[in-house]
């Protein structure tokens, strides 16, 4: 510790260490603290940092007082929080205070009582003396002699070849990452939903099939196809209605601009998937006035009385739209798949 | 020492006992007195390390109750709302530890918080860095480090805030999965592989739990630690004041004030973010419902520090273009991996590029003013700019709902905002910064204006000038005056042609940009002659007696004006260096 000196003046009281030899930079004035000069105030200072230590125990206590006896369901009203679990905010204070009056306690005894005299010490050149380099040198150069790397030039080769393939398999392994189902491929699952000809469509939500007269002019019902609880089961996932959600939209037909087929409407009625061509989001924000949907992700925004096309936003591609008719016993269904991949676009599709 | 107490004997003896063993006293007798320079600023590290100390603990007890699985479950628990409805084993237990295990609430909201913390205490912390210069030789690796960490630590948040499985987050996982499949090429087999097939699939969520607890943490913990070992042996850097040079540090020894003050700072984090978590909620999964991929609730918003690059896929234009069949999202790819890409990159090499173009190449241990380096503040100021409109664009949605403008307007205000406002900051931070150099510079030759006028006897008025205090003055002559490089030639006298012509040629134009404007300090002799001008200032009022000798002020108060001895060029510095490494 020979390289330390106070840079401040050095005072008599007891507090500030006695170091020796001065720095040059020595001389600047420096005003000791009350509790440097008044043994009182340092007293004070003293039992302050004491009391914030023992109040950190007796909110220790507090803490598991509070866990043990404050049922868990108890809510209460505090002003500003308003109603909250009253066991939560309980723990949180308790544990909150207890702790950092600890930290309080410390940061007054470094303050109040321990020296504030700053010292100063020397820096190095982070180089390495020259000893130590050429040591350094000359070991590598023995590393290299011994180990003959130069030498036998075909060792080298093949072992720099070898490392640098040895990563293979380990990146080779992430492949069934994805188990592929045999015949399958991304491009494929993607571009494919659970809708074909004639499958009814539901309600979200309680699941009933749906009769034309069921949605109103200027309407918006949230459907999906019949069997999806069904798939559900069997496939253990939600990938299938993830992609077969859909949106079914009633206008007068006369403000049908254009669809993306020949009458894929019913009596005005249009349905166009849920999941946002950008990059996935739900869609059900709907102004009925414009026929505009609105993504509530980016706010990209589709005129559906115009085949679904986009009119605002990031995204680049049109609401694909289910063509839909109904079957014998007068319900919605579906008229066949639709004809082009549902979701966020991808390297594959056209 | 005459007398010893009990404690003062065990502690000596166990150091014994362990130095015996491990030599430990070497390391000990050199480092416990260890000075740590002071300053508010350099707490930020300490927030962001101590943050992650109380994210490591809380997450430890979170997996004890949180079960990563996505199979579907009916929630039978004690919050009465969701009661019946089917969810993922996931989302139902995030719901126990915030339901029915005691205090389990308060540590998610821990954990949330300190999260949350750790990023922002992050974020300033490299702000400290950057506008100071302390990422500048020999720190250029711990930039590094600390962009590595940056990056890791968005991945933590990310991973972590996805795992309850809620509508928000999976919301989150959706979007991920529409980036991915942007990526031309591979984009589409990597959300695959990432999702275990299709979205949702079944796997993704137990993916990023290895991911967020194992992997993620892991490298963390291995950054921080060479991070705080480099901060350690390099000693950290300090800011200009009386006393102060390049070549020393000035502060309190590691023992014992550093330790109470920085040991105490860690109980007062831990402290405040409990606190805040008991009072305050945060992610109230509950409220937004189990995942499921056809339903989202409007108005979502990401972690704040997502959600730059929320606005950048908002306002990017909506272009995709198909080329032989396959079809590129520029839409998506553009503004979620090329723009942050290049923006992480750009913050990785920056130090690198500064150094380069401005061929500097001493050790700083010295933090630089932000001013005496306006073209630095200036691109610091223009990128906070650029991604402060990012951020602003991903609430975009809020902001014109509550001030009732169209979205489409506000949109295309954003999309030129953001093009035109990060030069407009550049030009005005740096116009700033240098009239501030010219204040200092003036303050240096005729002290500060003190507002007391005099009439002099002739009836003349004027306003006494008051010698500015020896710590002002160290810190304003603290300024390292830097000259553009020189223009190269395109022959040298042999007439040899320059191969490096037109390298040397940018790194002239680039290091011209950097310091042409730079404001100089006074030399001695200039100070000299403002002080006989206002001698007869001096003579009414205040002596300027801390003037008194020009040369004596910059050795005395760590200045560098005229430092006997201390290298004013980097040529200088260098050959310095070189001279010590060989003799
Ligand atoms: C997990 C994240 C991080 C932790 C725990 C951390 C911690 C610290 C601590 C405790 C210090 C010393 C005190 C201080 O200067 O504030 C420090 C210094 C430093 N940090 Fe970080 N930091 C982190 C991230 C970063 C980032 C994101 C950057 C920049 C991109 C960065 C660059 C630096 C540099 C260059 C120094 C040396 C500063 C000097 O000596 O003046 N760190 N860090
Ligand atoms: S997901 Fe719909 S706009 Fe982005």
């Amino acid at each position: 510790m020979t390289d330390i000196t106070p840079s401040g003046h050095s005072s008599d009281h007891g507090n500030q260490p006695e170091r020796l030899g001065y720095s040059p930079v020595a001389d600047i004035p420096h005003k000791p603290r009350v509790t440097d000069i008044d043994p009182k105030a340092a007293k004070r200072a003293e039992r302050q940092v004491a009391s914030m230590f023992l109040l950190s125990i007796i909110f220790v206590i507090l803490f598991v007082v509070a866990f043990v006896g404050i049922d868990k369901s108890t809510a209460i009203y505090i002003p500003v929080l308003g109603v909250v679990g009253a066991l939560q905010v309980a723990l949180g204070f308790t544990m909150g205070v207890a702790i950092l009056l600890i930290g309080a306690g410390a940061i007054q005894w470094a303050k109040k009582l321990m020296p504030d005299v700053e010292v100063v010490q020397q820096r190095h050149d982070m180089n390495s003396e020259p000893e130590a380099a050429a040591e350094a040198a000359a070991n590598y150069q023995r590393g290299k002699e011994e180990s003959g790397f130069v030498r036998y030039p075909i060792i080298r080769r093949t072992l720099i070849a070898a490392l640098a393939l040895f990563p293979i398999p380990l990146i080779v392994l992430l492949r069934d990452l994805w188990i592929t189902p045999p015949g399958e491929s991304p491009e494929e699952e993607l571009s494919r939903t659970a809708w074909h000809e004639g499958l009814r469509i539901v309600a979200d939500g309680n699941f009933q099939p749906i009769r034309p007269e069921d949605i109103p002019v200027g309407g918006l019902v949230s459907a999906l196809p019949i069997d999806i609880m069904e798939i559900q089961e069997e496939e253990h996932n939600l990938n299938a209605r993830g992609k077969a959600a859909i949106i079914l939209v009633r206008m007068d037909p006369d403000q049908i601009r254009s669809q993306q087929g020949d009458n894929w409407d019913y009596q005005g009625i249009l349905a166009y998937s849920k999941i946002c061509t950008h990059v996935g989001c739900p869609i059900a924000l709907y102004e009925q006035r414009t026929h505009h949907l609105l993504c509530p992700c980016h706010q990209s925004t589709f005129d559906l009385a115009d085949s679904g096309d986009v009119i605002f936003g990031p995204a680049a591609r049109r609401m694909p739209q289910l063509p839909i008719g109904v079957d014998e016993e007068g319900f919605l269904v579906a008229r066949s798949d639709f004809t082009e991949p549902v979701g966020p676009s991808f390297w594959e599709r056209s | 020492m005459s007398t010893s107490s009990p404690v003062e004997t065990a502690g000596a003896a166990t150091a014994t006992y362990v130095d015996k063993r491990l030599g430990s006293n070497r390391f000990l007798g050199r480092n416990l007195g260890k000075v740590f320079p002071d300053h508010w600023s350099f707490m930020l590290g300490e927030i962001v390390l101590y943050s992650f100390i109380v994210v490591l603990l809380t997450g430890t007890y979170l997996t004890l109750f949180y079960k990563p699985s996505m199979v579907e479950v009916l929630y039978d628990g004690s919050y009465v709302p969701l009661k019946g409805v089917m969810m993922s084993e996931a989302y139902e237990s995030t719901l126990n530890i915030s339901f029915d295990v005691r205090g389990g609430l308060l540590i998610r909201q821990m954990h949330h918080w300190a999260a949350l913390i750790f990023v922002a205490a992050m974020v300033v912390h490299a702000f400290r860095v950057f506008f100071t210069g302390a990422y500048r030789k020999p720190r250029e690796f711990n930039w590094l480090i600390g962009v590595a960490l940056l990056t890791m630590a968005l991945a933590a948040g990310f991973t972590g805030y996805s795992l309850p499985d809620d509508l928000l987050s999976g919301t989150g996982l959706q979007i991920i999965r529409g980036i991915l499949q942007s990526i031309p090429v591979v984009g589409t087999w990597a959300a695959f592989l990432v999702f275990g097939g299709e979205f949702p699939g079944t796997d993704i969520i137990s993916r990023l739990y290895a991911a967020h607890i194992l992997l993620v943490p892991g490298l963390i913990l291995a950054l921080i630690t060479v991070h705080l070992m480099m901060v350690w042996t390099q000693k950290h850097t300090q800011f200009p004041g009386p006393g102060r040079t390049n070549d020393n540090v000035v502060g309190y020894p590691l023992l014992p004030v550093y330790m109470a003050k920085a040991g105490g700072f860690f109980f007062i984090v831990f402290g405040v973010i409990a606190l805040i978590s008991g009072l305050v909620t945060i992610n109230p999964i509950w409220i937004f419902g189990p995942y499921t991929p056809d339903q989202v609730s409007a108005g979502t918003q990401p972690d704040w520090y997502i959600g730059w690059l929320d606005g950048a896929l908002r306002l990017m234009p909506n272009w995709e273009t198909v080329v032989a069949g396959f079809t590129i999202s520029w839409n998506i790819f553009i503004p979620s991996v090329v723009i942050p890409g290049i923006l992480f990159t750009g913050l990785a090499l920056y130090p690198f590029l500064e150094a380069w173009a401005t061929g500097d190449k001493r050790e700083h241990n010295l933090l630089d003013r932000p001013r005496n380096a306006p073209v630095r503040t200036g691109i610091g100021v223009m990128a906070i700019t650029f991604y402060g409109i990012l951020w602003i664009g991903g609430g975009n949605d809020l902001i014109a709902t509550a001030f009732d403008l169209s979205i489409n307007s506000l949109s295309w205000f954003l999309r030129i905002t953001l093009i035109v406002a990060p030069p407009i900051a550049f030009i005005v931070t740096k116009r700033i910064c240098l009239g501030l150099q010219r204040r200092d510079r003036d303050k240096l030759l005729h002290g500060y204006e003190s507002g007391r006028v005099l009439r002099l006897p002739h009836g003349e008025f004027i306003e006494v000038h008051e010698p500015i205090n020896y710590k002002e003055l160290a810190v304003i002559t603290s300024k390292t005056d830097y000259s553009p490089l020189p223009a190269p030639e395109k022959t040298d006298a042999d007439g040899v042609k320059n191969k490096k012509y037109l390298i040397q040629k940018i790194q002239h134009k680039i290091s011209h940009f950097y310091y042409a404007d730079d404001v100089k300090k006074p030399t001695a002799a200039e100070i000299e002659a403002a002080q006989h001008h206002a001698a007869h200032d001096a003579m009414l009022e205040a002596p300027l007696h801390e003037y008194e000798d020009a040369d004596q002020i910059s050795t005395f108060h760590g200045g560098v004006l005229h430092h006997p001895g201390m290298p004013e060029t980097n040529a200088e510095q260098v050959a310095q260096q070189e001279n010590r490494s060989t003799t």
